[in-house]
């Protein structure tokens, strides 16, 4: 620390009377700004500071828009605005001026004005566009100062659309004489990147430029722009490993002037800045990382000296050697440098050593043995960051062994910490810990139990959601299914019991669930006294209306018989005359299925809790819904975390605890659009009745944000194999007791506190041999022929191969929120009418999780709109599509009557036949072909009476289509069972999600009378999409020329070896879309409706998603083809 | 990344901030007074990093004055450790031997030369010679 600075800031108090201040010297005492500055340091209260700056800004408010304001008083003016603002207070009302002295006063004022312009405004604020004239004013002036403090501006703040405006100016600047223009060029330049890449995709080799500019800071200013660009795409850079390792070797070597260097270490930010691309470079490359061990080495000796820049670098180093391809003498180095950390007295060095340790664990987790008696005395540090770093460390290195007494480190820093963050933080830890490495039943469901009353209503909503799947699924064994369940229910009763006030509502959520599946487990416990249980948390003031709807729903899974019928009856009366709606339609579903046991078991059939439902997760029966909205002109749909990515893009600092501004049903999982967030689908082999009734694969499964997903279809433990791999090739070291590694650690750590009574040391050691003891074992169980997955208790149940086929089984969220009234649409199980008949009612009956748990018997009664959401396993795969059936053999027949130029013959397929309407004498069914230029419509009309009818004429219209008649045949006679055709082309008028076509039959029956018949048939999209192959030249150019744009993220295949590739060959054997070119991570894909209705698709593979922009000269082509590309991937 | 910059005294008020993220300006003063709470209740042998949020503090304390700064968890705090003495030297050297009050009567100059320092919370220029050279042509226009 620089003593000067101490000194004069420790003299300050002294200081205080404003005469004897050399700063204020310029200021008269009586200043506007000094009487400000004057008034602020005189404050006492909030209530003071508020006084005082209303009628500061008055004051300003006056004389700022006064036309008699010079520049100069307008300066100081913006000057005590800045301070106005700073202590929170807003005065909009001066930005405009703040703009206008950037524009109009001489240079002093000129930055005075840029700078308030840069601290009020933010990015995207309107008033930036009025900057843009002053800048370009600036950018061209002679005088180099008004050039720089342009620069300066950019390089802050843009507005991103005016960057054409002023790139060639800034360029221009790229080779100006003068080593600060150039500087803040390059700066300039990395600002455009930052927020519009594309824009200076062009200037790439004048970067390269600035790289190799004789300036060092120039060159330090372009790595800002390549450590960017070598973060998007590692691959596209390696040629340049060798420049920045001969950069890096100057700067050490001390090459630069001595005005780069900061406490004598040669420009140390600069250094640090070269480490972390190199890094970035060798991961996973060893030829890269080969070339640039040799400067890694001489870092590391040139970085000796005692100061704490130069243990910066050196942190930086160890990172970088243990991110590239390994060198076993450099990590030998690395290590014993961690070690210097750790063992540091002094406490920065020390955080950044556990840092560290943290860092390199994956890759070496022997290096933590050495320091083990360091890590326990840093567990019990009274600095509460530094346990906080010690627990992230140890949560590292978790293994079955050990994981009991890290969570119980874990827990204990749980119950004394105060803050949110880190609440939910370990929270999540300690449920992921405990459902890996779970030793036994009662382990789990007590430290579970913790972790629900600690966490309480904080925690990430898929910790009881997935701790409830996993007793949902189960494990290979059934016994010990039984067991865990077992243990769990009669926890919870003994809780219950308790005091259940005291419990967390998400806590008493599962609680209710728990008992009502499986308390029947239990036999001495009689359903009454779990009933009586549950109804004394109705009675609580505490339970949200939401855990009392759960509770409801747990109390009618449970009441069977005798006395639980009392209670129910009680309870049900009680709510059935609730407020609250939700309650009140609980309430009556218990009263109705307490009354009607046989309804009760057809509905809830205890034994079937393993069966998987069927749920249409693809909500497809609602698909008429949305594209009517969307025709009507809503916005597409944004899945939540979609959403949330937005608004994170807008970069706002996040204030809020994680999570828990969204609604607990829709922060869980990451579903794609319209899927139902409380879904429970675990979907089965059968097929659905159309293709968009089965949902696919990756595309739907859970995403845990932040949390890792602890349990795959396989087991568990993807990310800790290659420490185990590094494990078994090892020597094994034989399993130490505690003694021996007592020794051992004294000899790497000097006996730390040499004080300390013996007992507390053993304890110490003791602590230690049971914290470490899984990576000292590691080795020696897999000597054994044991890998250390048997360790493993929970492990999920495989599911039948067949299933797994199809589609991947999840809960998506098996809590969900009783409250949301969509939810329920869900669960639409057509429980019969005559179950709730509450006046308020509406028309979905649902039975939600209760009935998507168990199996539900569904019967088939609504198949005409809308398609049954959840079937029974039982139900046939004839019984799923019950009009297919008749349709079936018609297909076939009806194909024979394709026009010759669509049948087989021709090579186009033709779409299934359907029925579209059908009565007493005429079927009349419909398909389409798809040509390359239109879409051939076809409707069959064949006379299933006994007579002949006359006269027949269809007419066939859509608002959004143009309908030409081919050929119309308007048949004076329709024999008997003959058929007859009409064929009609499409071709889109205006864009639409889908088509409606309507449809009229005339015909004269033989009685003369004349009838007529009206039809609808559905049409997507996706029928009218043609590929249009562009060169990329083409595309180029069309793109510029196109107005209408829409951007938005989709899923991205990631399970895939290249997901950008795959994902648009989803897309192209979809949808036909016309893949252009892939480069790196963009492709560029283009599609039609005709040749003059193009739309055309960039996709970047962004932050594990498909970020696609599309572009068209149709409106609404972008909207309606994204909504088709959202379902051709998540049908996938 | 850094995310912001705060200059407070001991009692609590902010002599000079600058965010990197946006952040309301009624969020401001409540994140203010937290994070000098943070740093306030530490002593000098605690470590100088702080978790809050999720984001560190780091701090160090000049007399009466805390510099903080907001990093994320990628970032070095060693090395912002350093950047702060580093801004603290380049505002000695500007107003030879600064104290609280310089601050406050230039607060103009102090946002110039931090600006100088840091950009869109990336570290930009540490050269004390250079970090003032384009405060010290504009003082010297004016005067001249």
């Amino acid at each position: 620390m620089s003593d000067v600075v101490e000194k004069t800031l420790t003299a300050l108090p002294s200081l205080l009377s404003l005469d004897s201040q050399p700063g204020s010297a310029k200021l008269s005492t009586n200043s506007k700004l000094g009487n400000l500055i004057r008034g602020i340091t005189e404050l006492t209260s909030k209530h003071e500071e508020e006084k005082l700056i209303q009628r500061e800004l008055l004051s300003i408010k006056e004389q700022v828009s006064s036309p008699n304001t010079t520049m100069r008083q307008m300066k100081e003016l913006m000057v005590r605005t800045i301070y106005c603002e700073m202590l929170g207070y807003q005065a909009s009302f001066s930005y405009i001026h703040a703009i206008k002295l950037a524009q109009q006063g001489n240079v002093l004022e000129k930055r005075v004005g840029y700078l308030a312009v840069s601290l009020f405004l933010d990015e995207s604020h309107e008033l930036l566009l009025l900057l843009v004239n002053t800048v370009l004013k600036d950018l061209q002036s002679t005088n180099l100062i008004e050039v720089c403090m342009a620069l300066t501006v950019v390089s802050q703040m843009f507005p991103k659309d005016m960057i054409p405006a002023i790139l060639p100016l800034v360029e221009e600047k790229l080779s100006h004489s003068k080593e600060i223009i150039r500087r803040k060029a390059v700066l300039a330049l990395y600002k455009f990147y930052l927020i519009a890449p594309n824009q200076v995709q062009h200037i790439h080799n004048k970067f390269r430029k600035a790289l190799c500019d004789k300036d060092p800071g120039v060159m330090s200013a372009s790595l800002h722009i390549y450590l960017q660009l070598i973060q998007e795409n590692p691959e596209g850079y390696k040629d340049l490993t060798v420049s920045f390792v001969t950069i890096l070797k100057q700067v050490v070597a001390g090459k630069l002037p001595m005005d780069f260097n900061y406490h004598c270490v040669p420009a140390p930010w600069l250094q640090i800045h070269l480490l972390r691309i190199l890094s970035l470079l060798g991961k996973n490359d060893q030829s890269t990382s080969e070339i640039m061990y040799e400067i890694l080495d001489e870092s590391l000796r040139r970085a000796e000296m005692n100061h704490n820049i130069t243990y910066a670098i050196l942190y930086e180093c160890v990172k970088c050697i243990y991110t590239i391809h390994p060198k076993s003498d450099l990590l030998e180095k690395a290590a014993k440098c961690i070690g210097n950390f750790v063992l540091s007295s002094r406490i920065n060095l020390k955080y950044l050593g556990l840092k560290a340790l943290t860092y390199v664990v994956q890759q070496d987790p022997k290096l933590v043995l050495q320091h083990q008696m360091t890590i326990i005395e840093c567990l019990d540090h009274p600095d509460l960051i530094i346990k906080r770093e010690t627990l992230e460390l140890l949560f590292r290195i978790t293994n079955a062994q050990n994981v009991t007494v890290i969570v119980e480190k874990m827990l204990d820093f749980l119950r004394v910490s105060k803050d949110d963050h880190t609440t939910i933080d370990l929270v999540g830890k300690v449920a992921e810990l405990a459902e890996k490495y779970a030793t036994d039943n009662e382990w789990f469901i007590e430290t579970m139990n913790t972790v629900f009353s600690v966490g309480g209503d904080m925690m990430q909503p898929d910790i009881p959601n997935s701790f409830l799947k996993l007793l949902l699924d189960g494990f290979d064994s059934v016994e010990e299914d039984r067991k865990l369940r077992l243990f769990a229910v009669n926890s919870y009763i003994s809780l219950l019991q308790g005091e259940p006030s005291r419990l967390p509502q998400r806590f008493l959520q599962v609680i209710s669930w728990v008992l009502g599946e499986y308390s029947h487990l239990n036999g001495d416990l009689e359903p009454d006294v779990v009933l009586r249980l549950l109804a004394k948390l109705l009675d609580m003031k505490s339970s949200s209306s939401e855990t009392k709807s759960w509770v409801l729903m747990a109390m009618t899974k449970l009441c069977s018989g005798g006395a639980a019928l009392s209670v129910a009856r009680e309870v049900s009366e009680t709510y059935g005359s609730s407020m609250d709606t939700m309650l009140r339609q609980r309430a009556q579903e218990l009263q109705h299925l307490s009354q009607d046991s046989q309804l009760q078991t057809r509905v809830l059939p205890q034994s079937s809790s393993q069966e998987a439902v069927e749920v249409d997760s693809s909500l497809s029966f609602l698909d008429w819904f949305v594209s009517e909205a969307l025709a009507a002109g809503a916005a597409p749909y944004k899945p939540p975390h979609q959403r949330q990515e937005e608004m994170s893009r807008s970069k706002a600092l996040s204030l809020e605890p994680y999570g828990l501004s969204l609604p607990i049903s829709m922060s869980s999982c990451s579903v794609a659009d319209r899927q139902s967030p409380t879904l429970l689908s675990m979907s089965s082999g059968l097929s659905g009745d159309s293709t968009e009734l089965s949902h696919k694969g990756s595309s739907t499964t859970l995403k845990l944000d932040g949390v890792k997903r602890v349990w795959g279809r396989e087991g568990y433990l993807a990310q800790r194999e290659p420490e185990e791999e590094a494990a078994q090739v090892e020597t094994p070291a034989p399993l130490q007791s505690p003694s021996q590694q007592g020794d051992k650690d004294s000899s790497h750590s000097q006996a730390p506190t040499p004080t300390q009574t013996p007992e507390s040391e053993q304890e110490k050691q003791q602590l230690a041999s049971s914290l470490f003891v899984g990576l000292a074992s590691q080795s020696s169980a897999s000597l054994m022929g044991k890998s250390e997955q048997t360790s493993q208790r929970f492990r999920r149940k495989a599911r039948s191969p067949d299933k797994s086929l199809s589609s991947s089984e999840q809960l998506t969220n098996p809590l969900g929120s009783p409250s949301s009234g969509a939810d329920n649409l869900l669960l639409d199980c057509s429980i019969s009418s005559e179950l709730v008949s509450a006046p308020e009612q509406t028309h979905l009956q649902s039975l939600d999780l209760t009935a998507a748990n168990s199996a539900c018997d569904a019967p088939d009664g609504d198949t005409k709109g809308r398609k049954t959401l959840s079937r029974d396993d039982s139900v046939s795969a004839a019984d799923v599509t019950p009009h297919e059936d008749p349709d079936r053999p018609k297909d076939l027949r009806l194909a024979s009557y394709l026009p010759a130029e669509l049948s087989g013959l021709s090579g186009l397929p033709h779409s299934e036949i359907t029925l579209v309407c059908s009565n007493q004498s005429l079927d009349l069914s419909a398909c389409h072909v798809q040509k390359d230029d239109s879409l051939e419509f076809v409707v069959f009309i064949k006379n299933s009476s006994d007579t002949s009818v006359h006269q027949v004429q269809v007419q066939v219209s859509c608002e959004e289509l143009e309908v030409s008649c081919v050929c119309d045949s308007p048949a004076e006679e329709l024999k008997s069972h003959s058929v007859t055709v009409c064929q009609y082309r499409l071709t889109v008028k205006r864009p639409s999600v889908y088509f409606e076509l309507a449809g009229v039959v005339h015909y004269q029956l033989p009685a003369g009378s004349l009838q007529t018949e009206q039809f609808s048939h559905k049409l997507p999209l996706k029928s009218f999409i043609r590929p249009l192959a562009v060169s990329t030249e083409d595309y180029g150019t069309m793109w510029l020329a196109f107005s209408h744009d829409t951007k938005q993220n989709l899923p991205l295949l990631s399970d895939e070896q290249e997901p950008l590739t795959a994902t648009l060959n989803v897309l192209k054997k979809k949808l036909q879309l016309h893949v252009v070119e892939i480069i790196g991570k963009e492709g560029i894909v283009a599609c039609c409706l005709r040749p003059d209705q193009p739309c055309l698709l960039h996709c970047r593979e962004h932050a594990g998603m498909l970020a696609v922009w599309l572009r068209s000269p149709v409106p609404d082509l972008p909207d309606c083809l994204l909504y088709h590309c959202q379902r051709a991937l998540r049908e996938r | 990344m850094i995310k912001f910059v705060l200059m407070v005294n001991q009692q609590g008020q902010t002599r000079l901030s600058r965010y990197y993220e946006p952040v309301e300006l009624s969020r401001r003063a409540a994140l203010e007074a937290a994070a000098v709470r943070c740093c306030l209740s530490r002593n000098k042998d605690q470590c100088s990093f702080v978790e809050y949020k999720d984001f560190r503090l780091v701090y160090r304390q000049y007399a009466a004055l805390y510099v903080v700064m907001g990093v994320t968890h990628s970032e070095n705090e060693l090395s912002i450790y350093e950047l702060i003495q580093n801004f603290v030297e380049v505002l000695d050297k500007y107003f030879s031997r600064v104290s609280e009050l310089d601050i406050m009567f230039n607060l103009d100059s102090v946002h110039v030369i931090l600006d100088e320092m840091i950009q869109n919370g990336h570290i930009v220029e540490t050269n004390k010679s250079r970090v003032l050279a384009p405060l010290t042509a504009i003082n010297k226009m004016v005067d001249g």
